[in-house]
């Protein structure tokens, strides 16, 4: 076994990634809120008004960075349910299962966030675009892996099974980034590229990208959090989770009461 | 990789890539399905459905917004800068309506005039502060001039 398989595997034990893990969040929600706290300031007060659509614009700090996350979450999500499905990695498993929530969390915000900006712009709220109805479909997608996840007793055959959805429902994630470029469609095409420049002012730039990073960070954050506990739920019984609740005053789920 | 991986991944990658097909194909069926909007132009070569509701989508041409005095009532053309269709819509249009705006008017064909029930704005990927807008309006009209 080559140093990095050896690596992996370490980091890839409960034990191990659950004392990692408890270093890394807090750092990740710290790094997070104050990134996020800069582009919001940066967006909602230093940032230019729009020269169409005024100051209602601004909502786009919050709608673009949400519907990235929406799409980054989803294709993490399906890498490790991959990754699960393939090599049984415990560790995927679990990771996969816990980015659904926080994936359909952004997606959700996306299309509120998106709602509230076409009724003043647009003139409607909803409109079946291209755009939107994928982008509709994404959330059903991750509330289907979270339902599937939890209707199955078995929690390693619960996210084999979930993960096998989520897996399958990547071929969403071009179906949502190109759709506005393939249909004509209500929703505006592409503003920021990664090749070209991008279609928006650098003093609105900055602000965006400063809070996608934070978005980003903040995701792994919560994602780390959740597979925390979803170790301890997974391997209840075994000794280093007994070791942890014994050293916390508390008794491990499965011990004997009295 | 041991023969039992070997065989989940080969089997894995086979229904990602079949999925991934039958995704392309259906995208590519729902093409004609799926327009959401038609130009000035696709109306006039008749390939808006006849005598239903469809979605029109086009520029407001300039100078061709007349607002009635005592109704709602608005008449305007959409254009595409091939061919123009006269538009006519009685309600509150949106804020972003104006002359030379992108817009999705919804509704049907009646005596050669598209009668609106909805008109929603469209606007661009652009975003820009108005003094940088105003100084590029600047810049074209100068080098109109010359």
């Amino acid at each position: 076994m080559n140093a990095l398989t050896l690596w992996f595997h370490r980091i890839g034990s409960p034990p191990t990634f659950h004392r990692i893990a408890g270093v890394l969040v807090p750092w990740c929600y710290a790094i997070g809120f104050v990134l996020g706290a800069i582009a919001l300031y940066g967006g909602l007060v230093l940032a230019p008004a729009d020269y169409q659509q005024g100051e209602a614009y601004r909502i786009i700090f919050v709608h673009v960075p949400c519907a990235w996350m929406g799409l980054f979450a989803y294709f993490f999500m399906a890498a490790n349910a991959f990754i699960a499905l393939v090599w049984r990695i415990k560790l995927s498993e679990v990771l996969a299962m816990a980015s659904a929530p926080i994936g359909a969390a952004f997606t959700f915000i996306t299309l509120v966030t998106g709602s509230l900006w076409g009724k003043p712009m647009w003139g409607t709220w909803w409109s079946w675009d291209a755009r939107m109805t994928s982008e509709l479909v994404l959330l059903f997608l991750y509330l289907g892996v979270i339902g599937l996840y939890h209707a199955i007793e078995d929690h390693r055959q619960a996210a084999r099974a979930a993960g096998f959805l989520a897996l399958v429902g990547i071929v969403n994630i071009p179906i949502v980034h190109f759709s506005v470029n393939w249909w004509n469609t209500l929703h505006q095409g592409q503003t920021v590229r990664l090749l070209g420049p991008s279609k928006i002012d650098s003093d609105m730039l900055w602000p965006l990208l400063l809070m996608a990073l934070a978005t980003h960070v903040w995701f792994f954050g919560s994602v780390l959090a959740r597979t925390r506990i979803g170790l301890l739920e997974l391997d209840g019984g075994k000794d280093w989770v007994r070791a942890i609740a014994l050293a916390e005053g508390t008794r491990a789920p499965g011990a004997t009461h009295g | 990789m041991t023969p039992t991986r070997k065989r989940r991944l080969i089997v894995i990658s086979f229904v990602l890539a079949a999925v991934a097909v039958a995704a392309g194909l259906t995208a590519l069926a729902l093409q004609q399905n799926m327009t959401y909007l038609y130009s000035p132009s696709e109306v006039e070569a008749g390939h808006a459905p006849a005598g239903a509701r469809f979605r029109l989508g086009g520029v407001v041409l300039e100078k061709s917004v007349v607002r009635s005095h005592d109704s709602l009532d608005v008449d305007f053309v959409v254009t595409d800068r091939f061919k123009d269709m006269p538009v006519k819509f009685t309600g509150i249009l949106p804020d972003l309506f104006r002359e030379g705006q992108s817009i999705v008017a919804t509704g049907e064909m009646q005596e050669g005039r598209f009668v609106a029930t909805e008109v929603l704005a469209k606007h661009d990927e652009t975003y820009m502060p108005k003094e940088v807008a105003d100084a590029i309006a600047k810049a074209k009209d100068t080098q109109a001039a010359k």
